[in-house]
Parts: C-alpha cells; sequence; structure tokens
C-alpha cells in the first residue's frame, strides 16, 4: 500500500488506510463468509438479505441479476458499514469486478501494462492483489437504475464527510430524493455545518422539501424563502403545486397558495428568459469562432493574395489529424497533446500549403478558374489519401479533462469550457494574424505584392518568396483551426467538406482582403443563425442565413467592408 | 511471323473468355450492393464483408444447388442514384440471382423501380421506417414496431418517462419514424405540449442550442428521455454535448435506433455510458450460435471487430435465401420469393426468426445500456418474437392497409376495409 496505489480520491483512501488495520478482525467474518457462501448462493432471494452480514451480501454479488442487486444495494446501505462506501463508490464508476476463480469481489485500483492487467482490493478484507490478469475478473453489471440509487446512498455517508465538495455533492444529489429521512439527516446536517456555501445549499433542499410537503403554511414559507431560486427542483415543485387535472380543476384547493407559486413561477420564468439569451449569444459567439477559425486562413489565400483555394477544407482536416497523430504518440498526456498540436498542425499545413503553392497554384496564376477546378482535384486527392492511410472511419480525438465539463455561473447559465476556450483562442490565432500582416516585413511584402505586384517586384521583394509564404501562413492557421475543430467535430476524411462553403461564406460577407471584415462577419453570422434556430429549426436556419447572404450580396456585392481605394481595382 | 503472334493472342484471349463463360454458367451469382467509399462506407463495409464471410462458408460446405456461390461486388459510393445504376448493372450485365445490399433508405428508395422493373431480389438488411413491401424485396432488419415502439413502451412503464424529444437526421427514415412515434404517444394520452420534435442536418455538429433546449424541456419536474434517429457519425458530437452541459443518462436518458456496436468501436465512450440503444440484436448477447458465429467473424474479419444488428440481418437473409432456394431448387426469384414465406432460420440470439407474407420478419426486440468497453448491457427484452409490420397500425392513412404475399392477395399495398390493392408508390 504504497503512495504509487492512490490514484483515486485521496479521501477513498484515507478511509482504506484505516480500516486496513481492522483487516485482522475482518480476516475471522471472511472465513466465515466463505464458508457461507455455498449455502447463500442456494436462497438468493432478496427477502432474505435484511438480516444478512456484509461478507453475505457481497458474496452474493457475483452471481446476482440486476434486480437483485438493487435490494442488495439496500440491504448493504442500512448495515452503515463504513466499507459499503468503497464498494458503492467503485460500482458507480464501473470498477467493481468479481474473480471468476472464486467469486472474491475486488476494486480495481490501478491499470497494469495498458489494461491487461490491474492492481486490486478485495472488499472485504481490503487486502492488495499485486496483480490480476483482465482475463480472469468479470465486471459485477450496473445500470442507469443503479447508478442513482448509488450516487443516493454515497449522498447519505458522504453528507458528513470532511471534504466539503463531497458534503455539496451529497447535498445536490439528495436533493432530487427528498424521502422523510433524508430531509431527517439533511435538517441534522445543518446544524453541524459551519461552510456557509453548502449550509445555503441544505436550506435550499430543506426548503424544496417544504414545498414538496402538503402542508400548505409550510408551502407558502418556502415559496416566500425560495424567491427568485433558478434550481430546476424549484421549478418542478411549483409546477407540481399549480398542476391540473383532467377537468382543468387545479388540485390545490388553496387560492392564495396557487397565487403564490403562480407568481413565484413567473418570476423564474423571467428570470431564466434572460438567462437564455446569455446563453444564446455565448452560443452565437461559439459558432462564430469556428467560422473564424475555418475563414481565417482563407481570408488569407482568398482574400489577401486572390486564390480561390477550394482544398482549404482538407488543410483543416489535416491540422485535425495532426491533433490525433500528437495524441497516439503521446496517449499518457492527453492534456499536454492538444497544445503541443497547435504548432505541429502549423508546420504540417503550411509546408503541406507551400507544397500546393510551389507545385500547382504558381503556374495558374490569373486563371481562377483552372484554380479553382486543380485545387477542388487537388482535395479529392488529398481525402482519398488519408482515407487510404487512416482508414474511412473517424479517428478518436480525446479532449483533455480541461476542457470538458460546464463553467456553472448559476443553475439557468453555463457556459461550455471546450466552447468557451475556442472563442478565446480564435481571438488569440486573430490578433496574432493581425500582427504579422501589420507588424513584420512579411506582412509588409504581402501587403505590398497583393496591391500591386509589379512595383513591389521593382522595389527589389521576391513576389515568387512571398507568394509561397503568404499560402503557407494562410494554409497554417488553416491547420491550427483544424486543432480546435477536432475537438468541437469528428475527425474524418469529410471534415474539410463541412467547413468550406462556411468558411467562403465569410469571407465573401465580410469583404475580400479585410481581416476584420472577416471577424465581424463570422461572429454576426454565428449570432444570427443561433438566435433563428430555436425558431426554425436547423436545418430552415442555415437556409435562412445563405438567402440572407445572398440577398445582402446583391445589394452589396463586395462584403461589409469593402477594399477602397486604387488598390482594390 | 507478326500475324502468327497475334493468331495465337486472340485464340488465346478467346479460350480465356470461353473458360470463363463455362465458369459463369457453374455458378449462382451473388450481387453486393454496399457503399465502399462516401459518407455511409463506415457502416455499409462491414455487411459487404458479412456477405463475403457467407458466401465462403457456404461454399466450403459445397455450394449451393451443386454450384458455387459467386459473389459480384460493386461499389454504389454513398451516392443515392448510383445505386439504381449499380443494380440494374448487377441484374443485366452481371445476372446476379439475388442482391444483398443498402443501408439508408433513400438507396432502398432508389433501387426499388429498377429491381421491380427487372423483376431482381433484394435482401436489405437495416432497421427502417416501414411504409413499404415489395414483392422483390426481403426486410430483414426492424420495422417501426420491432424497435421504436418497444423502445418507447420500455422507458414509458420502467423509466416513467412523461415528456419525450423526438430527435433525428432530416430525411425520410426519421421523419417517417417521428410520425408514427408522436402518433403512438398522442394515442396512449401523452399530450402535444409534452413532445418536442427537432431535426438537424446529416454531419450536424453544433448542437449546443438544441441540448440546451432539451435540457430546458426537461427540467420541468417530469422525467424526460429523448428519442433519437440521429443517424451517423452526427451522434458523437451529440453525446458529447450532451455531457458537457451535464445532462447525463440518468437525468435524460437518450434512446438510440442508429447506434449500434460498430458505431461505439473506437469512439470515447466515456460521456455514452447509461444511454440506451434499442436493436433486435447485441453482440453481449449470450448464446451459443452467437459466441460461434462472433468467432468465425474475428477469424475472418479480424480479431478487434465487433458484430452488430445489421450483420445479424444479413446473417438471417443469407441463411434464408439459402433455404429457399434449396426447397424452390431453382434461384429463379418468381420460385425463391414464394418458397421465403414461412421459411425459418436461426437468429443469433438463441431464438428462431420467420419470413413472414409481408416480407418482413419476426424477432425478438432488446434494449440495452452502452457500457465503458463499447459494447451493450441487454435491460430489457421482449418475451416473445415481434412479427414485423409494414404498414403502420398508428399512422391514419395506413392503419388499413397490409402486405401479404400469398395468393389469393397477393399485394404490397392492400387495403382491407376497401379491398383495393394499390400497388407500391415510392
Amino acid at each position: 500500500m504504497c503512495a504509487q496505489h492512490i490514484y483515486k480520491s485521496e479521501f477513498m483512501y484515507t478511509v482504506l488506510f484505516k480500516l486496513k488495520k481492522l483487516a485482522v478482525f475482518f480476516l475471522l467474518t471472511l472465513f466465515v463468509a466463505i464458508s457461507s457462501r455455498a449455502q447463500t448462493s442456494d436462497i438468493q432471494t432478496a427477502e432474505t438479505s435484511d438480516s444478512l452480514t456484509f461478507e453475505q451480501l457481497v458474496a452474493q454479488m457475483p452471481s446476482a441479476k440486476l434486480n437483485d442487486l438493487s435490494e442488495i444495494i439496500n440491504a448493504l446501505e442500512l448495515l452503515s458499514d463504513d466499507r459499503s462506501l468503497v464498494l458503492f463508490e467503485f460500482m458507480l464508476e464501473g470498477k467493481l469486478y468479481f474473480i471468476e476463480a472464486d467469486n472474491a469481489v475486488i476494486t480495481l485500483n490501478e491499470e497494469l501494462n495498458g489494461g491487461e492487467a490491474y492492481v486490486a482490493t478485495n472488499v472485504i478484507d481490503l487486502s492488495i492483489i499485486a496483480r490480476i490478469n483482465d482475463d480472469e475478473i468479470k465486471k459485477i453489471r450496473v445500470n442507469n437504475k443503479l447508478r442513482i440509487q448509488l450516487r443516493k446512498a454515497i449522498a447519505k455517508f458522504t453528507l458528513f464527510s470532511k471534504n466539503p465538495e463531497r458534503r455539496k455533492t451529497a447535498v445536490e444529489n439528495l436533493m432530487s430524493n427528498l424521502t422523510l429521512d433524508n430531509i431527517a439527516l439533511l435538517q441534522e446536517a445543518t446544524a453541524s455545518e459551519k461552510n456557509t456555501a453548502i449550509k445555503n445549499k441544505i436550506e435550499l433542499a430543506l426548503n424544496i422539501a417544504a414545498l414538496q410537503s402538503k402542508n400548505i403554511d409550510e408551502q407558502k414559507l418556502a415559496i416566500k424563502a425560495l424567491d427568485g431560486e433558478l434550481h430546476p427542483e424549484v421549478r418542478g415543485a411549483l409546477n407540481a403545486i399549480i398542476e391540473k387535472d383532467s377537468d382543468g380543476n387545479y388540485l390545490t384547493q388553496d387560492k392564495q397558495l396557487i397565487q403564490l407559486a403562480e407568481a413565484a413561477l413567473k418570476k423564474i420564468d423571467s428570470k431564466l428568459e434572460f438567462y437564455g439569451f446569455l446563453e444564446r449569444l455565448f452560443f452565437g459567439l461559439s459558432l462564430g469562432s469556428v467560422l473564424l477559425l475555418a475563414a481565417i486562413g482563407l481570408s488569407i489565400t482568398f482574400g489577401v493574395m486572390g486564390v480561390i483555394n477550394m482544398a482549404h477544407g482538407e488543410l483543416l482536416m489535416l491540422g485535425a489529424y495532426t491533433t490525433y497523430m500528437i495524441q497516439t504518440l503521446m496517449p499518457n498526456y492527453i492534456g499536454v497533446s492538444v497544445l503541443i498540436a497547435i504548432p505541429a498542425a502549423f508546420i504540417v499545413c503550411a509546408l503541406v500549403g507551400i507544397a500546393i503553392e510551389r507545385g500547382i497554384i504558381q503556374f495558374l496564376k490569373g486563371r481562377p478558374l483552372e484554380t479553382l477546378l486543380a485545387t477542388f482535384g487537388l482535395s479529392l486527392i488529398l481525402q482519398q489519401t488519408v482515407r487510404s492511410i487512416f482508414s474511412p472511419l473517424n479517428r478518436q480525438v480525446s479532449t483533455p479533462d480541461w476542457m470538458a465539463g460546464a463553467l456553472q455561473i448559476n443553475p439557468g447559465l453555463s457556459l461550455t469550457y471546450n466552447r468557451l476556450y475556442i472563442i478565446i483562442f480564435s481571438l488569440m490565432v486573430f490578433v496574432a494574424l493581425l500582427l504579422v500582416m501589420k507588424k513584420t516585413s512579411l506582412g509588409l511584402y504581402v501587403r505590398a505584392v497583393s496591391q500591386n505586384r509589379d512595383m513591389a517586384k521593382a522595389v527589389g521583394i521576391k513576389s515568387d518568396w512571398v507568394d509561397a509564404m503568404t499560402f503557407g501562413l494562410g494554409s497554417g492557421i488553416a491547420g491550427v483551426a483544424g486543432v480546435a475543430l477536432s475537438q468541437l467535430t469528428n475527425v474524418g476524411p469529410n471534415l474539410g467538406q463541412s467547413y468550406i462553403i462556411d468558411s467562403f461564406m465569410v469571407v465573401v460577407f465580410g469583404g475580400v482582403g479585410n481581416l476584420w471584415g472577416t471577424l465581424v462577419a463570422a461572429f454576426s453570422l454565428g449570432v444570427f443563425g443561433k438566435f433563428l434556430e430555436p425558431l426554425t429549426g436547423t436545418v430552415l436556419a442555415q437556409i435562412f442565413v445563405l438567402i440572407f447572404i445572398v440577398l445582402f450580396i446583391q445589394k452589396r456585392p463586395r462584403g461589409l467592408f469593402p477594399q477602397k481605394g486604387r488598390s482594390a481595382e | 511471323m507478326k500475324l502468327k503472334t497475334l493468331f495465337i493472342a486472340t485464340a488465346a484471349t478467346m479460350s480465356l473468355t470461353l473458360s470463363n463463360v463455362l465458369l459463369a454458367g457453374e455458378t449462382i451469382k451473388v450481387g453486393v450492393l454496399h457503399s465502399l467509399s462516401g459518407t455511409m462506407a463506415i457502416s455499409e463495409t462491414t455487411l459487404k464483408d458479412t456477405v463475403l464471410m457467407m458466401i465462403d462458408e457456404q461454399n466450403k460446405k459445397g455450394g449451393l444447388l451443386g454450384k458455387k456461390l459467386e459473389p459480384v461486388v460493386v461499389d454504389p459510393a454513398s451516392n443515392w442514384p448510383l445505386f439504381a445504376e449499380k443494380t440494374r448493372e448487377l441484374i443485366t450485365k452481371d445476372d446476379v440471382d439475388v442482391i444483398f445490399g443498402c443501408w439508408t433508405s433513400v438507396s432502398r428508395k432508389s433501387v426499388l423501380p429498377v429491381i421491380e422493373e427487372l423483376n431482381g431480389l433484394l435482401f436489405y438488411p437495416v432497421q427502417y421506417e416501414g411504409e413499404e413491401s415489395s414483392k422483390n424485396v426481403f426486410y430483414t432488419g426492424a420495422a417501426p414496431n420491432q424497435q421504436a415502439i418497444p423502445a418507447v413502451d420500455y422507458l414509458m412503464d420502467e423509466i416513467g418517462v412523461k415528456r419525450w424529444v423526438l430527435a433525428g437526421t432530416d430525411y425520410v427514415y426519421p421523419r417517417t419514424t417521428n410520425k408514427i412515434l408522436e402518433a403512438y404517444l398522442e394515442a396512449k394520452g401523452v399530450d402535444k405540449k409534452d413532445i418536442m420534435i427537432s431535426y438537424t442536418p446529416f454531419g450536424h455538429s453544433d448542437w449546443q442550442g438544441i441540448v440546451s433546449d432539451i435540457k430546458k424541456f426537461g427540467s420541468e419536474g417530469k422525467q424526460t428521455a429523448v428519442v433519437s434517429t440521429v443517424n451517423g457519425d452526427a451522434n458523437v458530437p451529440f453525446y458529447k454535448e450532451l455531457a458537457n452541459q451535464g445532462v447525463s443518462a440518468e437525468d435524460i436518458p437518450v434512446v438510440a435506433f442508429s447506434v449500434g456496436e460498430e458505431e461505439l468501436s473506437g469512439l470515447d465512450t466515456a460521456p455514452l455510458v447509461g444511454h440506451l440503444a434499442a436493436w433486435n440484436y447485441f453482440q453481449s448477447v449470450e448464446a451459443d450460435v452467437n459466441e460461434d458465429f462472433i468467432k468465425r467473424w474475428q477469424a475472418f474479419a479480424g480479431k478487434e471487430r465487433v458484430t452488430n444488428d445489421p450483420m445479424e440481418a444479413t446473417y438471417i437473409g443469407f441463411n434464408m435465401w439459402t433455404a429457399a432456394v434449396e426447397k424452390a431448387g431453382t434461384t429463379d426469384v418468381d420460385a425463391v420469393e414464394q418458397a421465403m414465406i414461412g421459411i425459418t432460420s436461426p437468429n443469433l440470439t438463441g431464438g428462431i426468426a420467420v419470413m413472414n407474407k409481408n416480407h418482413h420478419l419476426s424477432k425478438p426486440v432488446f434494449i440495452g445500456e452502452i457500457q465503458e468497453d463499447g459494447q451493450f448491457e441487454v435491460v430489457w427484452k421482449t418475451e416473445s418474437v415481434v412479427p414485423g409490420d409494414a404498414w403502420s397500425d398508428y399512422l391514419p392513412g395506413s392503419k388499413d392497409i397490409i402486405a401479404d404475399w400469398t395468393a389469393p392477395i397477393k399485394c404490397g399495398n392492400y387495403n382491407v376495409k376497401t379491398e383495393k390493392c394499390s400497388g407500391q408508390n415510392f
């Protein structure tokens, strides 16, 4: 039992440490358990499990059906044996197994050799098994019903835990299961609770319990106490109060209560509506950031250089596959791999871009139609190449832990981390690109060549070299965007196709050759689309956006921010 | 000299072609019409391999009617009109006696006119929306009453679901299935405002708005579930978004009709654990025939490969076809079609599948929960087999319509009230 075995929550193992001392005592009971197993296997009906010991109950688990398991958990819960908590937590995570040879129930602590074998702990005597092979053990099955049951059982055990986080989850889990027992537990907890945040949560739970009670005075008090509270359980309980029967009559007779409940619901709804608006805005910005990332590379190659590159989407795809490759190379450092993938994807795609420019596009200068066809053909070639190398199946790109989950601002508003980071990332890429174009000599050359190629040549700029570098820059940025996309969508050979239209749309809408235009266009199209979505449905919203752009281009053919001056001609 | 070599060469090629013709006369040709490229390649390639394995095994057993089976594999490339062209090519040019193929309903609908015109024979192995029965097609996948309806029953009776989200990809299968489900739920007394319907395009990846709507819809204090007919890889970002926004399978379970073992393999299943799928077969079902089949499949296709429901449907369809050919003593389409009706064949879950008069199978229905390892844990199954219903009883237009390909009716679209046969309308 040394440090390396500690891999789950530290708390669980402090429990284990303490219990280890008791192991000697339990060894005796273990013998009892083994000898009784023969008998219990005959009488595995749920009714008998009430009076059984921890050992007997656990011994039943390997052969129990899902329904019987539920009874066993109930019985274990009543025993209030500290070992139950560990067992419940491992079971919830799907890491409770049994050894096929002797039906001993074990928890898997640590993987060895990439899942071939495990370090395990026997649930009953808490002895450590240093190595057990994957094919010697079988999982104890769990389904949703059991998971709900386990969560509630764990909540009861951890309501008085030392760890405030665990107390918080415990209250949260008990909130959806406010039986009389649990209300009593919560009342007990509120007296001893020192942490105000958790105390408030317990108050909330108790108020919800009052709201669900059939006592009208308590309900009224609770409605007042819960004024403006956004927790979904409150809404549910209020809805239950104003429920009508099939004839349209209220189930509750008290008029005042109904009025109070309706007023409270109205208040909650208007608040939720406001937060819903903010959430929509966030969704719109997030869609905008994806559009910006997809289009920003194109705004260099198409916008500044004037090359219609139909293979732009495939450069996004290559960026996403680079992320996949990096992750396969370092499977144990998923969190870092995404960060490493950013420069890697830039380099890979920039090199591919330069190769495309040198190999194809430079020979087609000033022939947009041929460029379009050639790059379209190239996009098909790239897709098929990827299909042959990586198979037509989608590749699995893992999401690092720091990108999973959501930032919970209040019960009505939460922002998912992956989208939040990608909004920030897209703005960073934009600023970086802007700086390159404005502050570096490469940017200066690019602007010079795009404004007047002959004059730029005359002052000694190697226009060929600048073309290659510009195309490489735009392609590299596309690769970086691909890294971000790999976190949002499927990484497969067709990834690029779904973004190429959007990219051109954004660049044209924003005004060709204008980076700021691309930024404004991406975010306004994103927000516009997301606010349309609830009104029209996803499919129609996309069509409306396209119609809007068609009409807009009719009116202003050069987009939002057309280039002015002689260079635009 | 030159002339002589030319002559020899011509003679050689001629004799080669001749011997080819002779050989062809001794084989029974089996057409395989599954996309090997394009968006559907992910799912359909497996079915092509399954047919090839079955043909291989049949040939090792001595072939059929004393002849060897010869596969003719074509690639319709996920291109719906190309399915029709390839069908015509298979029947007129390659002279195949039977075709195993199609996945999406669009592709089947495009094959239908051709296969009926040329009087071919198609085995269609995928769950679909029903409302169809052709003389020339045998449907070995599930009809809505063998998948969607039992799944809804399970959610309603076992989980106590009161509010329903019907989410689907925007094409014929989800739209028809959702129409049937909506009618069914309303017949069961579910209020219209407790049903939310949402469609998304193929390959949709931005699910934030829809998931947020589902979350709001589910926070009204009643148990909510999502019935998903979302097809293909759009499922992955959908489940990811659910997990990110904190919607767990315990709060709002999602039951999917298009997510199987093949779709889950090579995918991060952590955010999916606990969500449900309804099928007629799961790889995890414990039966001797199943274990044997998995072993044979993995020996044929590779150690890591999984099996799934459409593979079982292909397996049953192939076995039934060989049995019907042996019963009829010929591969003639009309004879085989009549011989097929009433044929039984073991399914992989330990029971017996029967081909009914309406060209649909009787099969058991399973509900499974997704596990960490990409397999399903069966949590519920029907007590007996469910006969496939070609025309749904819950849609006003098709309530009175049945399909019966035996004499005297011999019709795929027969109205029992007016006693008229309307023929197909696709």
